[in-house]
């Protein structure tokens, strides 16, 4: 296990490398200079040129990947064209809105996943198991965006039971800041918890047909209690996966919900910082993001190993 | 069940309140009151002269930070931070006298110093200000002793205090002010979030009268929807402009008031006066007595906006209502088309903004050239092609475009200019109003250009945009025209 555990970060570090480069060559791909899309119309070209080499664009591209590297190795993202505000930090106060908002929509969808669908798998022939995949069908169909402006509409607006929009200037140093994720966190969960709710449905009609099932209860087991011992085990392994790239396309598809209830994200950054062609911004919060997603995969490769103990042998 | 006298009593004191009329309630101001206002435009950093976008004016100016001069609401000139003004016989050399006791957050005391620094910050080699202009008729700027200002100029200029109200006076020991702000206004920074919004409260030793309110927060948004959301859920006291009339209508009522100003956002079709058959004054005339400018200012903002004669909004000065020169008239429009040579009518392309309102207003424009026999052609372009095709370049026949300045008659008076306009008697005129003595004389010179280009129909202008807040109905005493994006505080008063 620690010899997996080794290489598996090396591979990591490696995955972390090589997307770094990637985007630091796409980025510089893009058509439009970032100095005058920084200086809007009617700059001079002198102005131009000064822009320039305030942010480095004129310089030789291995000279700016070099610095690019140097900067990286010493966790230093650059400061913001627009603003001149170092990106770390503010990718660091914007991800305490996104992760918290990510993390509790996932643990909700779970919360609402697993019974929902392990019930419409027990009870696939009953009135009610066909209901729950119909919803579960519908909660996939519909865009997130929807969602959240009808919950907008119904909850905040009509009920004024919560706030529509917004997050507190304070941050978490505000009371409100927990209900003002009330809403985005329940829009997020809707969608996810639906798709979730079909793996956990399929997974486990798998192995409700499996033979390992059978034999346990022909050995006198209850229902329930194969269930426990035998089947949430086999059943959580395919579901782990997939858990793994739901809760990494939730972090990156947040900045949808991140705009439809205006709080201020790792997504909305993305956005302002892709309008406004401010590269450091865009490079930051695409880096970090690549990070989440590869520790994300990372976590989820460790933890099938530790449910499953035949890919332990298996030694990749 | 028994009830006490004094339980009776409360109970019908009770009563007695709840049906006390709510006017009289609502006139009780709290000098308290922190107001929350809702706005689209979020600063990208702290510092006018560094790209900030028009964000920071609305929240900095006259706020936080104060000018020598202010401009009002209604559009005119006000000293703030001068005690005296006084010019030298030939015009050139302005003398200000700075007010007493003025000090900065930081607790600085304002000096000369700080307003020559301030003034030089905006016309500096880097600063992105856009009224870096403006001011380059600067010759130099001296100071005299802790209190006077010394401004030399190239040429005479009345402009001068209208074009210092767009100066902010910074503390010269500041620094860096894209993250930070010392001004001397009423208002100081406690604290901003990017991508969220920005908290005032009061300065203690502020020099002048003491605002209305205790301070303000301003939450800014990226969608209109959840703008106009945040005051529907009363997460906001007021929102400082709505674009679109459709979203008026969920605010009509007891719970808001939908206040109605005068934008200085002007809408127009440029016509390229320099080329045939537009260096045409006949030919100009007949196009704008060809299109119902008020059927088009309905179709786009229902009751609201009024029409325009001219390029002139009623917050300049000058203004004078022209809308009826060269208004509405089909048959008069086919007798001057006649009369010019083109009784056949002609063909001519409209390069179109891709963005609301114009490739709607460029069809409703088709639609009312056909009746009088002129066909249009269409063309969308991109804001970025509108500025290198014909900005730049000159290279179009006619452009919709809407122009958002404040006081910005001058471009008439600069034959370059996109649209060439070349009118020797107006050109004297607006550059002889500059060197005017008086305001006074500066009005009735450009009142009088304002009237020559009306007649001669140098552009077709349709109509002014309203400028439309909403607030709350216990909040009032803010400003409506927000002229140069402005949204002044002192005055906001919250019933509470």
């Amino acid at each position: 296990m620690t010899r997996y555990l080794l290489r598996r970060s090396l591979l990591l570090a490696l995955s972390l490398i090589a997307a770094g480069l990637v985007l630091f060559v796409l980025l510089r791909l893009l058509p439009g200079d970032p100095a005058a899309a920084l200086l809007g119309v009617g700059a001079t070209e002198a102005q131009i040129a000064a822009a320039r080499e305030q942010v480095g664009s004129d310089l030789p591209i291995m000279v700016q990947l070099g610095r690019f590297l140097s900067d990286l190795a010493r966790f230093d993202l650059g400061n913001s064209f627009v603003s001149g505000a170092p990106v770390l930090p503010e990718i660091g106060t914007r991800l305490g809105v996104t992760l918290p908002l990510t993390l509790a929509a996932f643990g909700l969808a779970i919360l609402i996943a697993v019974p929902l669908g392990v019930i419409a798998a027990l009870r696939a022939d009953r009135w009610y198991g066909i209901a729950l995949s119909g919803l579960a069908q519908l909660g996939i169909a519909v865009p997130v965006f929807w969602i959240g402006i009808l919950l907008v509409w119904l909850v905040a607006v009509n009920w004024r039971l919560l706030p529509a929009s917004g997050f507190p200037m304070r941050g978490w140093a505000d009371p409100t800041a927990a209900r003002a994720l009330i809403l985005p966190v329940v829009t997020i969960a809707i969608v996810m918890g639906a798709s979730l709710m079909r793996y956990v449905r399929a997974a486990t009609l798998d192995v409700l047909g499996a033979d390992y099932l059978r034999n346990a209860r022909a050995l006198g087991a209850s229902m329930p209690e194969v269930i426990w011992r035998h089947g949430i085990r086999n059943g959580a392994v395919p579901v782990i996966s997939i858990l793994g790239i739901e809760l990494a396309s939730t972090l990156l598809g947040a900045v949808v919900v991140e705009r439809v209830f205006a709080l201020p994200g790792l997504g909305s950054m993305l956005l302002l910082g892709i309008q406004q062609r401010d590269y450091p911004s865009v490079q930051g919060v695409l880096l970090v993001s690549t990070l989440l997603v590869l520790l994300i995969g990372f976590a989820a490769d460790v933890l099938q190993r530790l449910v499953d103990p035949r890919l332990r042998g298996a030694g990749r | 069940m028994t009830r006490s006298p004094r339980a009776l009593g409360a109970a019908a004191l009770a009563l007695l309140l709840s049906a006390a009329p709510a006017a009289l309630l609502a006139q009780t101001a709290n000098p308290e009151a922190v107001i929350r206002i809702g706005s689209l435009y979020e600063p990208q950093n702290l510092d006018n002269t560094a790209g900030a976008g028009q964000g920071i004016n609305e929240a900095f100016n006259d706020n936080v930070y104060e000018a020598l001069y202010r401009l009002t609401d209604a559009g005119t000139i006000e000293p703030v931070l001068v005690e005296e003004h006084a010019i030298s016989a030939d015009g050139l050399t302005h003398s200000f006298l700075l007010r007493e006791g003025v000090t900065f957050h930081s607790g600085d005391p304002l000096t000369a110093a700080d307003v020559k620094y301030s003034i030089e910050r905006v016309t500096a080699e880097a600063s992105r200000s856009s009224r870096k202009r403006s001011l380059a008729n600067i010759a130099s700027i001296e100071t005299v002793g802790d209190r006077t200002v010394v401004i030399t100029l190239g040429s005479k200029s009345i402009s001068l205090p209208y074009n210092l109200s767009y100066v902010w006076v910074v503390n010269d020991a500041a620094g860096d002010i894209t993250a930070r702000a010392d001004g001397t206004g009423p208002y100081k920074l406690t604290d901003w979030r990017r991508g969220s919004g920005l908290a005032l409260e009061l300065h203690d030793s502020y020099w002048g009268e003491r605002p209305a309110n205790a301070g303000a927060v301003f939450s800014y948004f990226t969608e209109a929807a959840a703008l106009n959301n945040a005051l529907l859920t009363d997460a906001v006291d007021i929102i400082t402009a709505v674009q679109s009339p459709d979203a008026l209508a969920q605010f009509e009522g007891d719970r808001f008031t939908i206040a109605e100003g005068q934008s200085t956002t002007k809408q127009l079709l440029a016509w390229n006066d320099r080329i045939a058959p537009f260096d045409n004054r006949l030919v100009r005339a007949a196009l704008a007595q060809a299109v119902d400018k008020d059927k088009l200012r309905q179709a786009i903002w229902g009751d609201r906006g009024i029409v325009l004669g001219s390029f002139v909004p009623p917050t300049d000065p000058w203004f004078v209502d022209l809308s009826a020169v060269n208004s509405y008239d089909p048959d008069s429009a086919r007798k001057l088309l006649a009369e010019a040579g083109y009784a056949d009518g002609f063909t001519f392309t409209i390069d179109t903004p891709n963005y609301d309102p114009h490739p709607i207003t460029a069809e409703f424009l088709k639609a009312e050239y056909a009746k009088v026999g002129v066909t249009v052609n269409i063309n969308l372009i991109t804001a970025n092609e509108w500025y290198t095709k014909i900005y730049q370049a000159k290279d179009f026949q006619a452009t919709l475009q809407e122009h958002v300045n404040h006081r910005d008659i001058v471009f008439y008076g600069n034959p370059d200019f996109y649209w060439g306009y070349n009118n020797p008697d107006v050109v004297k005129l607006i550059a002889d109003a500059e060197a005017s003595d008086t305001e006074a004389e500066q009005t009735e010179k450009l009142r009088e250009a304002n009237e020559i280009i009306a007649t001669d129909a140098a552009t077709n202008w349709f109509y002014l945009n309203p400028q439309i807040v909403v607030s709350q109905a216990n909040v009032s005493g803010y400003p409506v025209n927000g002229l140069n994006a402005q949204f002044y505080l002192r005055t906001i008063t919250k019933a509470e």
